[in-house]
């Protein structure tokens, strides 16, 4: 989108589609999203529950249930076709190129064993450093995410950790083979308001330190703003605007980030009204023809049930996916 | 605040007994409310606000006893309970909504009948009460035409959240608890919602008690706030002093750790290091003392009281306390 990510794009994302398909009735999770991040790029994914973010994340790293989930379009990470690959290759891309931080960092370890020995098992099975160096590996991790006493804490069990904590020591996992691309799920949401702050600052730190790109998924637009150079507005699994950080959250062009930001209780005087969108986000089931906010838009006119309306370009690499723009 | 207040409480206590060991003993106490003191004036909206185990949810459950104290004091509008008031009374004038708007729908009643389930129970003929639920409907946003012979599985989120304060609302409360009301909501919603609970207080002159992790929310809604630290609270004060000029070092952290919203000036310093401490075996003295940045010998030694700060404010902390021996105390502009 932008000059430079135009250039080598370490993601490029086309056209992509993702269908579950439960038996009874059909899922129409993903809709044509597309989108491209430079290398050492911070992307934030916005939208509401249901819109269609962890689903878009787990593609990249081809996480979805092959039985249930049908995918469509393309995904390449450093020119490689990635719904392409073989088990083999996929589990080199998963945790070397690609890993993954989640908001339940319990999903990310095996409650049996140790933090040290967990990231020390990553490091040597992908690097295939030995025993000793894994482990020093693993405290040089811990001490990077800042857990104080990193030492004594590589022989600590996860549920032996407060929250906060081990939302590091998942960060330390995750980046243990210095990735070139973290996923990010909502890693904060769980975290209490003073924890949230500093996981952000840490991830803020480490991807200019490491130089790695991120994509950041939140349902929360402060925290898209603390994090990302860019933002992808979701809704109803199409990404319906995206730009740099300031373009989105000063001059949304959408009428669903407009609305979206209109109605924020931040600043608004008391004693008003909000600005609130009416009604609800569509069934994924039965996705409107047409935008899928057209149904709740206030400037929506009938030509925007006929198709999908195409991004424009508004310059400086904002787009907006509206008639009315 | 001369005139009685609609609600006052004073000490209110509760500890969780942990228990371990082969035999169940208790071993511990979580401290989850520890002399806790409010009021709450008619028409009033106290927002509560701490981070997550801080006693948000147990205050307000104790409030409406669905769980009982170990102490403290309960009066609504000028009568104790057990002392001119009973609990049904006080659970008919006192309803809560959670933010759970699924667990808190029975699954095999329509919604008309679950708003007119208490009014039945207290005795209103069927008819009446349905009529009742209808108008709730209707007052709440929903059709009755098209909501009152539906599920709540065939409800949205922020459908079933309309339908939780309906049945709240049957019993013609006076006061509401909100606890994480519209924290399950999908952002392009919970605006609907908060509109719809400003104009139900408008219109009805109700009192509210809004508890909400989101402090933007909490700004938008409160009179007052209450903010809790560890089972404490910290202060108390006029919503827009105590966010402008923020006494307790919690509070100020508290505030700070929002995020910005602004691309040019994103966070730059993290206000607090480490997590909030265990509940079951606090700190002593003050009990955000491991994370203070003013922290002194006095707010190890003791606990600092509720004390008035000025403008309507209540502060616990040693610099607001001449006599407390803390170097700053009494000069608390320069502290937050
Ligand atoms: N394995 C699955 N099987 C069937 N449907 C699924 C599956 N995973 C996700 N979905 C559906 O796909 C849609 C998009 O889900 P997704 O998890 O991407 O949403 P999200 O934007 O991450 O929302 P949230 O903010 O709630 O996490 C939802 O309707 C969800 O129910
Ligand atoms: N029934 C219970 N048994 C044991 N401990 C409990 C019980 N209910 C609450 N607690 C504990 O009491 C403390 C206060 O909990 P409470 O639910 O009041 O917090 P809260 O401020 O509402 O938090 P949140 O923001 O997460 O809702 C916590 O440490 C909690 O684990
Ligand atoms: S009493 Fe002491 S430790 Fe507690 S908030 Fe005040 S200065 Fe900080
Ligand atoms: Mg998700
Ligand atoms: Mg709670």
């Amino acid at each position: 989108m932008t000059p430079a990510s135009a250039a080598r794009p370490l993601v490029s994302v086309e056209d992509l589609t993702v269908r579950f398909d439960t038996g009874e009735r059909v899922v129409h999770a993903v809709n044509g999203v597309g989108l491209t991040l430079a290398e050492g790029e911070t992307l934030g994914i916005l939208g509401e529950s249901g819109s269609g973010k962890s689903v878009t994340l787990r593609c990249l790293m081809r996480l979805l249930p092959p039985r249930r989930a049908r995918i469509g379009g393309r995904i390449l990470f450093a020119g490689e076709d990635v719904l392409a690959m073989d088990e083999r290759r996929l589990a080199d891309h998963r945790g070397r190129s690609v890993a993954m931080i989640f908001q339940e960092p319990m999903l990310a370890f095996d409650p049996v064993f140790t933090i040290g020995e967990q990231i020390a098992e990553t490091v040597r099975r992908h690097e295939g450093l030995d025993r000793a160096a894994a482990r020093r590996r693993a405290l040089e991790m811990l001490e990077r995410v800042r857990i104080p006493g990193a030492a004594r804490r590589l022989d600590a069990y996860p549920h032996e950790m407060s929250g906060g904590m081990r939302q590091r020591a998942m960060i330390a996992l995750a980046l243990s083979c210095r990735p070139r691309l973290l996923l990010a799920d909502e890693p904060t949401t769980a975290l209490d308001a003073t924890v949230q702050i500093q996981i952000l600052l840490l991830l803020r730190e480490l991807q200019a330190e490491l130089g790695m790109a991120v994509i950041f998924v939140t349902h929360d637009i402060g925290v898209a703003v603390e994090t990302s150079d860019r933002i992808a507005v979701m809704y109803a699994g199409r990404i319906v605007e995206s730009g740099t950080a300031r373009d989105v959250v000063r001059t949304p062009r959408h009428p669903y980030t407009a609305g979206l930001l209109a109605s924020r209780a931040e600043g608004a005087p008391r004693g008003t009204r909000l600005g609130a969108i009416p009604g609800a986000p569509p069934d994924l089931a039965h996705i409107p023809t047409g935008c899928a906010f057209a149904p709740r838009c206030a400037v929506a006119g009938p030509e925007c049930g006929e198709a999908v309306p195409a991004a424009r370009d508004l310059g400086g690499g904002h787009q907006a996916s509206c008639l009315r723009v | 605040m001369s005139a009685t207040p609609l609600l006052r409480v004073s000490g209110l206590r509760k500890f969780f007994p942990v228990r371990g060991g082969l035999l169940g003993r208790k071993v511990a106490d979580v401290q989850a409310v520890d002399g806790v003191s409010f009021e709450v004036a008619r028409g009033e909206t106290l927002g509560i606000v701490g981070e997550s185990g801080c006693g948000k949810s147990t205050t307000a459950r104790l409030l409406i006893r669905l769980i009982e104290p170990d102490a403290g004091e309960i009066v609504f509008d000028g009568f104790g309970l057990g002392d001119g008031m009973t609990l049904a009374e006080l659970r008919r004038q006192a309803q809560m909504v959670f933010q759970d708007s699924y667990a808190s729908l029975n699954p095999r009643l329509t919604v008309a009948d679950t708003i007119a389930f208490g009014p039945r129970v207290h005795g209103m003929p069927a008819a009446q009460a349905m009529t009742l639920a209808r108008d709730l409907l209707r007052k709440v946003g929903l059709d009755p035409a098209l909501f009152a012979g539906r599920y709540p599985h065939e409800l949205s989120g922020g459908q079933r959240q309309r339908v939780n304060i309906a049945r709240a609302l049957a019993l013609s409360p006076r006061l509401l608890i909100l606890d994480e009301a519209v924290s399950a909501l999908d952002k392009s919603v919970e605006a609907q919602v908060l509109n719809l609970l400003c104009d139900l207080k408008a219109e009805l002159g109700l009192t509210y008690l809004f508890i909400s992790h989101d402090l933007n929310v909490v700004r938008f809604m409160s009179d007052r706030v209450m903010v809790m630290y560890l089972g404490k609270v910290v202060e108390i004060g006029d919503v827009e002093t105590l966010y402008a000029d923020p006494r307790h070092p919690y509070t100020a952290a508290l505030l700070s750790a929002m995020p910005s919203m602004d691309p040019d000036r994103r966070t730059a310093e993290a206000p607090l290091a480490g997590d909030p401490p265990n509940p079951i075996d606090p700190p002593s003295g003050c009990r955000f003392h491991t994370r203070c940045p003013f922290a002194e010998d006095p707010c190890r030694r003791a606990e600092p009281g509720l004390k008035p700060a000025g403008d309507r404010r209540l502060v616990a902390c040693h610099m607001n306390d001449p006599a407390s021996g803390h170097s700053r105390a009494g000069r608390q502009g320069e502290a937050a």
